[in-house]
This record gives structure tokens, C-alpha cells and sequence, in this order.
């Protein structure tokens, strides 16, 4: 059975509001020197990237990137059994940046929270900033994003899905019904 | 996912997608290994209980580093202390330690078949570090996960193993995960050190010279030959031994040029090899130990989750 | 003491060339008459239509345990099983504590069966005291008291020596050397059968040449001493070869071959199943062949089980250090009529193998059906189907890789000396 879709962003919206958050994030930083971005796998590595790319278009500086994959982390390991583990790659130190963690969705704050836990691991930063492109509400711990692309409320039962091209671009963002 | 063994026993029961899944879990495991703070959470709260009634300090070390790299309660217990001695059976020390409620069992034994015995009586996962001349799961996925570094591929790959073929474990899980993977897998050794029908285990072939065995390989591996076997009239001499299947500077380069040297250690020097090749540009053995410690996570990761499924 | 009457049977007894559908009629403890429409004031009748007759079942390999080892089996239990499996007369082996190498051991052995014994014991005593393997056993001596064979089973008598000088000695006493051929050296440490199996399951092996360059020599002993040479379980093709040219040669020389030694091979100790445990060990494909291709020529004289029994602690422990044996006096005889089913011999040869075969191999009065002789009967239902159960056999162990098996025979009637042992 098909399910209901309805578009929320296409290409050329998701490329305005990483726009509008790299600005944003220069802003909050007054500039980017002690900055790093971190994309949570998956999806949120991809949205990094493309943050990067738009950061060095405005400032005309390549941030440090890299990417966590929070499987180790997470906190329902149990119940979930074994799920594939990706790799985690920060080739920088941590110790005194301003750090922009990067999802592509916001939900319930604890693929965020095993994400600090992960960064935790490798280093101190200086402060942990969060990047979003989609929040859509329903936190279960208290967690909130610092540089939001859009807020979609939904239900419980609803899916954001997030699509990307063949060379990792963001596609499309659509609101699935059950 | 699909990696659904509960034990492991042994590479037998594994299908290449599973050797597959736990080398790929071993690749991201590798990684924790080279931070400072070299600890995930993942198996918080899980006891692991080392059950290793066969000497052994490697791969106990590498089993318990790996377990607490999980950040998994580790504990060791070893044959000469245990109750063992005291003539308790297999049974029920394993039915004591089951009372205690442990997770994962990991279990080296002398007698080909406990782990097996142990995984029919325990509720528990149970994880072989090598039983007997049977299996020794862990080692050979090792070793091919040391291979797929180096050679970008396993498939194809010619890989040779030279030494006291019918008392090693490591080589007959070695051909069971080549063999799965793809690989050609050439045996040489002793006359009397070559078990009948080994050749019907994996895509294998057996040589007793030394010098075919290794020509043009991609891969040479040399296993330990024990001083105890002496007792056994296996041998005249180990000074016989290294020289018609030792790997010295000299037959080395019977191999591919880029081909690498391989040891489950620990090495007697001068005798399976020569010093000079095991200081060497293409031996990787401590890459295998490193790697050793990587995959072992990856196995005790995936048979918690299989085994956590099984009781939610 | 009754009367019985087995009406309408298929009666087979090789011994006396009988294979006839008739009665037989039992009467203090001797069968009185065997014929056609035979009628008996006050007998129990046994309806035997459809059913076989035969001489009791003699089963010359049983290991009773007893005296020293009860709590693996003991002569009541032992023969309480033998009489399940249909068998009226078992020959015991002396690897007792103490040995059966004295009066007072067979002596304890007679008169147990006597008090609880529930079929005929014919108590074989060791070839050397102690089992030690180093001087004979007063076999003149036990020979007065019925002891009519001697083995070491369990071990080899590894001095050539002493093996020449056994036969020699044996031989004017008509007593028949029973020889567990094998070379210690080269069994080793073995566990299993050497092979491609023993190589996957990194179990240390036995080679096939273990048992045939021992068997090989017994049988030179036995041509070179003119004594009767029994081989107890025959496990591998060369060794049927072996006896198959010294018969031909005119060598006094007879074997017997275990059920499991024809039916299953060394696959069966996959997963390390330690009631696939035994010595000789379970063989290749090609040496249960040759046993049975042995069976079928008349290499083989008698089928004998081997009946070994060992606790539960014995067995529940890792392969390598398992008790060797498993029992058998309750499967025997449907896995032998297995036999006539594959087609590979007929019910009269079956009947041989499990009755004057062994009785003239050890040389003993039993397997014989005739009128004036004995009454040691057994009722067969050929066509029974059961599923064997290992909690429920009758020895006190349990130790058989059949649990579970389907199996078509069984005894219906056991009777010993005119009185009925074993009724199913």
C-alpha cells in the first residue's frame, strides 16, 4: 500500500537553509576560527558536508569535518540486537573547539545525546552546538537544536524521509503518512 | 541484520555474508583501538567470563581487552587455578559460572569439541578461543581480516600454510574462511604432520615440498611447530624441520614480491622462521595482533545482540 | 514345572538344518517334540503364527560388569537385558574387579547367575593374570568349571611371546583364545577412527592399521600353533580379508562382528557424540562394506554385541575423554534382521549368526534346537515395529547411539531352560 507523501523541501529549499544556517552559525561563532563540524551517521554526515562547502563559500575557510556513527552508543542496544556499525572518523583534535554537531532529523534527542557521549570520548571541546535540517518535535530528554532548517510537527506514527543524490547532495524532504 | 548465530563455534557453520558482517564490524571496532579514551559503551553491563582452560596469553589478553574495550565486565578464569584440578568435570563448572548469570562465555580447551558440549548445556552465548586441533574461529577471521588489508581483496588471493597441519586449529578454520571467501588455500608439511582427507575441508591443495608449496603465493603463513611434538616421533630434529620448511630469507622470495608473511605466534624464531624474515618488511604479524583485538570485539558484539534478541 | 506349546511358527534352527513351519512343545525344561499338529494336555500355548522360532540367542561378547563395576551393570541387570534382547545364553568377559583370572571369580560369577541370573553365563576368563599381560591364567584349572574361551578383551596381549605360548597351551585343552587385536603404539592417543572425519573434528585418529597388523599376526600365531583363534570385533576390511584367506588356508580361525560395526560408519561421531564412542571405533564406509560383504560370505561366523556398559558420568564428558563402549543386547537383534531386510543374507543365515555360529566359535553347548536337547527358546515377531528409548532399556546404562532409531523385530518370548525369562 502506498503511503501518503507530502513533499516539505526540495533541492533548491534545502539549499536555502543550509544557506540560511551556515550565516547562522558564522554568526553565533563571530567567524570560524575554532570551528569543526561533526555529521551523524547517516544523513547527518552528508547535511555537514554540504555545510562545509557553504561556509567556505562565505568565508572562503575549509573547517575541519568529521563523522560519528553513535550505534556504540546508543542506549536501546538491547532490544535492537545487532545493527551494522559504520565507521567514526575525527582525523582532528577536540580539545577547545566550538563544535557543530549535524543531523539531518531532530526527534526524540537520543541520537544526539550518544552522540555528545561519543564525543565525550575523543576529547573536550569547547562548546557542543547542534545543526538540524529538520526538527519535528516529540523530545524525550532534554535536548534542543541551536540552528534549525525547518519545524515540522508531527505525529507519533509519521516518518520524515530524506533522500540524497548519487553524489550525497540532499534531495528532497517528505513527510510520510501512515 | 542478518548475523543470527547465537555461538560461535567454529567457521564451519558461517556463511561468507556472515564473515563478511563480522570483518565489517571488526573495520569500525579497529577504530576505537587508536583513540585516547579507548572505550564505548556497548556492552555495559555485560559479563564475560574468559573460561581458558588451555594456556594461553595472547589470546586471553586479546579476548579481555576486547570485552572491556566494550566496556563489558571481563572476568578471567584458568585451568590451573580453577576447580579443575580438584577433578570437577566440564559440566558442571560450566553449570557453576551459568549460575552466575554470564552473558558470554568464552571458552579454549584442550579437548576438540567443549565448546560444542558447553553450547548444548548452558543458556548463555558461547564463543570458541580454540578447542583442541578443531577450530579456532577468532584467529582465522584474524588473519583474513589481515589479508583484506593488504591485499584489498580475498578473493583469488593464494595463501600458503606451512607446518604441523594435523594438530592445528588455526588451519583448519583458516581453510574453512578462505575457502568461503574465495581464496586458494596450498598446505604444506612434514610427512607425518599432513591428516588424511584435509584436502575435502575447503579449495585446497596439499604439497610436501616446501618449495612449491610457497612459489608465487600472495600469502605465506607459518605456524608454530611445537617442541612437545619431539616426544610424539614426529620429527628427527627441528634442526630438519627449519631447514625443509622453514621460511628463511631465502625461499621467501619463491612468493609473489609484494607477498606477505603471516604467524598465529607465538614464533620460534630460527626454527618455522628466521629471525630475518620475522623482523621484516612483509611480515605483518603484529597488524594481526592489532586486528586480533578488533575482530574479537566485532564477535563479542554481534553475539550479544543475537543472544539480547533471543531474551527481549 | 510347566508345559509350553509354540503353535504354528516359522521354526528355523541352522544347527539342525530345521527351517519348518511347526510346533514345539516344551516339557521340564527339554523341548520334547518338534513336529505338525502337536498337542499338549495343560500346556500354555504361545500362538505362533506368523512368527519365528528359534534356538535362544547366544551372545558370546557381554561385558556384565560384575563383579567390581556394578554400578555400570551387574549380573541381574545383565541378563535381565540379554533376556529382552531375545538372547537365552551370553558369554562374559573377565575385565572385572578383580579379574576373572581364578575359581573364586568364576566361581562368584556361577553362582550369582544362579541366584539372580535370568538367562545362561558362560564366564570367559583372562589369557593373562591380571589382564597384565605377562603370565597365563590356570586355564586347565578353569576349563573344569566350564570356562570354555579366555581373552584379554579390553587390551591386547601385546607380547608375541607370550600370545605363541597361550595358544600352545590352550590348544589340548580345547579352549578357544578370543584375541582384541590391535597395536597399541599405533592406536596412540587415538579417539576415533582415522580419517577425513577425525581430521574435521580435530580428534587424534586410529588407523584402520592398527587393528589389521595385530589381527594379521594372531592369525599367523593361530596357523603356527594349531589353535583355535577367535577375532572379537572385526572392524575393518583388512582384517576380514585377513580371516577370509586364513580360512581358506585351513586356519582355525573364526570372527564375530558387532551390530554397530555394520550399520553405521565414523559419521556418526559428528557433533562429537560420545555414544559413537567405542574400540574398535566406528569405521569408513568402505570397511562397514566389507563387514558386511563378510557377513554375507561367511568370513563372519557370528554377530555378538559387545554389550558395554558405562554410568552416565562416564559418557557425559568431552570425546576425548569418554569411556569407550556402548550396549547393545536390546538393538542386536532387530539391527541384525536389518540384514535380511537389505537382502543382504537370508533368516536362516541371520538365525546362524546370532546362535550356532557363535556357540561353535567359542565352543560352548548353546544355539541348538532339537528334540531331547534343551529348552532355550526364542519367539521373534519379525514384522514388530518399536522406537528404541534409551531411558527405558533394561541394563542399568544407557549408552547407545540407537536412541531414538526405528527398529522392526523384536523377542516376543525368551525362555530359558524351559521356563519363560522374558515375556514382551
Amino acid at each position: 500500500m502506498a503511503k501518503a507523501e507530502t513533499a516539505i523541501l526540495d533541492q533548491a529549499g534545502i539549499a536555502r537553509a543550509v544557506t540560511r544556517i551556515a550565516h547562522e552559525i558564522l554568526e553565533h561563532n563571530k567567524g570560524c576560527e575554532n570551528l569543526a563540524l561533526i555529521g551523524i551517521r547517516t544523513g547527518g554526515d552528508h547535511l555537514a558536508s554540504l555545510l562545509r562547502t557553504r561556509i567556505c563559500d562565505i568565508e572562503g575557510v575549509e573547517v575541519p569535518i568529521g563523522e560519528v556513527d553513535i550505534t556504540m552508543y546508543r542506549d536501546d542496544l538491547a532490544a535492537r540486537g545487532n545493527l551494522p556499525i559504520g565507521k567514526t572518523s575525527i582525523p582532528f583534535p577536540l580539545d577547545g573547539k566550538d563544535v557543530v554537531l549535524v543531523d539531518d532529523v531532530l526527534y526524540t534527542g537520543r541520537t544526539i545525546r550518544s552522540a555528545m557521549d561519543a564525543l565525550m570520548d575523543f576529547g573536550r571541546p569547547s562548546t557542543i552546538q547542534l545543526a538540524v535540517l529538520i526538527d519535528r518535535g516529540h523530545r524525550e530528554l532534554p535536548i534542543r537544536a541551536d540552528y534549525v532548517g525547518r519545524n515540522v510537527p508531527t505525529a507519533a506514527d509519521e516518518e520524515i524521509s530524506v533522500t540524497f543524490n548519487e553524489d550525497l547532495s540532499p534531495l528532497a524532504v517528505r513527510l510520510v503518512k501512515p | 541484520m542478518s548475523f543470527k548465530h547465537k555461538h560461535i563455534l567454529g567457521i564451519e557453520q558461517m556463511s561468507k555474508e556472515d564473515i563478511e558482517i563480522i570483518l565489517d564490524t571488526a573495520d569500525a571496532f579497529k577504530e576505537i583501538n587508536a583513540r585516547d579514551i579507548k572505550k564505548v559503551p556497548t556492552l555495559r553491563g555485560k559479563t564475560i567470563i574468559n573460561a581458558f582452560f588451555e594456556a594461553s596469553t595472547r589470546t586471553r589478553l586479546s579476548f579481555e581487552i576486547a570485552g572491556k574495550r566494550l566496556s563489558a565486565d571481563t572476568v578471567n578464569i584458568s585451568g590451573s587455578t580453577s576447580s579443575v584440578v580438584k577433578g570437577e568435570t566440564l559440566e558442571d563448572t560450566a553449570k557453576n559460572i551459568e549460575a552466575m548469570a554470564p552473558d558470554i562465555i568464552v571458552i579454549r580447551h584442550g579437548h576438540s569439541g567443549s565448546p560444542h558440549y558447553l553450547a548444548e548445556r548452558v543458556g548463555c552465548s558461547v564463543v570458541n578461543a580454540g578447542d583442541g586441533a578443531h577450530e579456532h574461529p577468532s584467529q582465522a577471521l584474524l588473519d583474513v581480516m589481515t589479508m583484506r588489508e593488504h591485499k584489498d581483496r580475498i578473493e583469488g588471493l593464494e595463501v600458503a600454510i606451512i607446518g604441523d597441519i594435523t594438530h592445528s586449529r588455526v588451519v583448519r578454520s583458516n581453510i574453512y574462511c578462505l575457502s568461503k571467501m574465495g581464496a586458494k588455500v596450498r598446505l604444506c608439511g612434514p610427512g607425518t604432520m599432513l591428516p588424511p582427507g584435509i584436502e575435502k575441508l575447503g579449495n585446497v591443495k596439499v604439497y610436501t615440498d616446501m618449495r612449491d608449496a610457497i612459489k608465487d603465493v600472495d600469502v605465506i603463513m607459518m605456524l608454530r611447530i611445537q617442541m612437545e611434538r619431539q616426544s610424539n616421533i614426529m620429527l628427527p630434529s627441528l634442526r630438519e624441520y627449519a631447514r625443509f620448511y622453514g621460511l628463511n630469507p631465502t625461499n621467501v622470495k619463491l612468493a609473489k614480491s609484494d607477498a606477505i608473511v603471516m604467524h598465529p605466534g607465538p614464533m620460534n624464531r630460527g626454527v618455522e622462521i628466521s629471525s630475518v624474515v620475522a623482523d621484516g618488511v612483509q611480515n605483518v604479524i603484529l597488524d594481526q595482533v592489532e586486528n586480533g583485538v578488533a575482530v574479537r570485539m566485532a564477535l563479542l558484539y554481534l553475539v550479544s545482540g543475537v543472544e539480547s534478541m533471543q531474551t527481549s | 514345572m510347566a508345559k509350553i506349546l509354540i503353535k504354528g511358527g516359522r521354526v528355523i534352527s541352522p544347527a539342525q538344518k530345521l527351517d519348518d513351519i511347526c510346533d514345539v512343545l516344551i516339557e521340564k525344561g527339554k523341548v520334547t517334540a518338534i513336529g505338525r499338529d502337536l498337542e499338549a494336555q495343560g500346556a500354555e500355548v504361545v500362538d505362533a503364527d506368523g512368527k519365528i522360532v528359534t534356538p535362544g540367542l547366544v551372545d558370546i561378547h557381554v561385558h556384565l560388569r560384575d563383579p567390581g563395576l556394578e554400578y555400570k551393570e551387574d549380573i541381574a541387570s545383565g541378563t535381565l537385558s540379554a533376556v529382552t534382547g531375545g538372547f537365552s545364553s551370553i558369554a562374559c568377559m573377565p575385565n572385572t574387579e578383580p579379574v576373572n583370572d581364578n575359581q573364586s571369580v568364576t566361581n562368584y560369577i556361577l553362582n550369582k547367575v544362579k541366584e539372580e541370573g535370568h538367562c545362561r553365563v558362560f564366564p570367559i576368563a583372562s589369557i593373562t593374570k591380571g589382564l597384565q599381560g605377562e603370565s597365563m591364567t590356570e586355564m586347565g584349572e578353569l576349563k573344569g568349571l566350564g570356562v570354555h574361551g579366555v581373552s584379554d578383551d579390553g587390551k591386547p596381549v601385546s607380547n608375541a611371546q607370550l600370545m605363541r605360548r597361550a595358544m600352545e597351551y590352550a590348544k589340548p585343552f580345547g579352549i578357544t583364545i578370543v584375541t582384541h587385536a590391535e597395536d597399541l603404539e599405533l592406536v596412540g592417543s587415538g579417539v576415533m577412527n582415522e580419517g577425513p572425519v577425525s581430521t574435521e573434528l580435530g580428534l587424534k585418529g586410529i588407523p584402520w592399521v592398527a587393528e589389521d597388523a595385530a589381527t594379521a599376526r594372531e592369525i599367523m600365531l593361530a596357523e603356527f600353533t594349531g589353535a583355535h583363534l577367535h577375532v572379537a570385533h572385526v572392524s575393518t576390511k583388512g582384517s576380514i580379508d585377513l580371516v577370509r584367506q586364513a580360512k581358506k588356508r585351513g586356519v582355525n580361525v573364526t570372527c564375530e562382528a558387532t551390530p554397530h560395526h555394520f550399520t553405521l560408519t565414523d559419521e556418526a561421531v559428528r557433533g562429537y557424540d560420545t555414544n559413537a564412542k567405542m574400540n574398535p571405533p566406528l569405521r569408513s564406509a568402505e570397511d562397514r562394506e566389507a563387514v558386511r560383504q563378510g557377513i554375507a560370505d561367511g568370513t563372519v561366523d557370528a554377530i555378538a554385541t559387545d554389550h558395554a556398559p558405562h554410568h552416565i558420568d562416564e559418557k557425559n564428558v568431552e570425546f576425548s575423554i569418554a569411556m569407550n563402549g556402548i550396549v547393545g543386547l536390546e538393538t542386536a537383534l532387530p539391527l541384525s534382521l536389518q540384514l535380511v531386510e537389505d537382502g543382504l543374507i537370508n533368516l536362516p543365515k541371520a538365525v546362524a549368526l546370532l546362535t550356532c555360529g557363535p556357540a561353535a566359535a567359542l565352543g560352548i553347548p548353546a544355539g541348538q534346537l532339537e528334540e531331547g536337547g534343551v529348552a532355550d527358546v526364542t519367539v521373534i515377531d519379525p514384522e514388530l515395529e518399536w522406537t528404541v528409548d534409551a531411558q527405558q532399556l533394561v541394563s542399568k546404562s544407557k549408552n547407545t547411539p540407537f536412541d531414538g532409531w526405528k527398529m522392526k523385530g523384536a523377542a516376543l518370548f525368551t525362555i530359558v531352560g524351559g521356563k519363560i525369562a522374558y515375556q514382551r
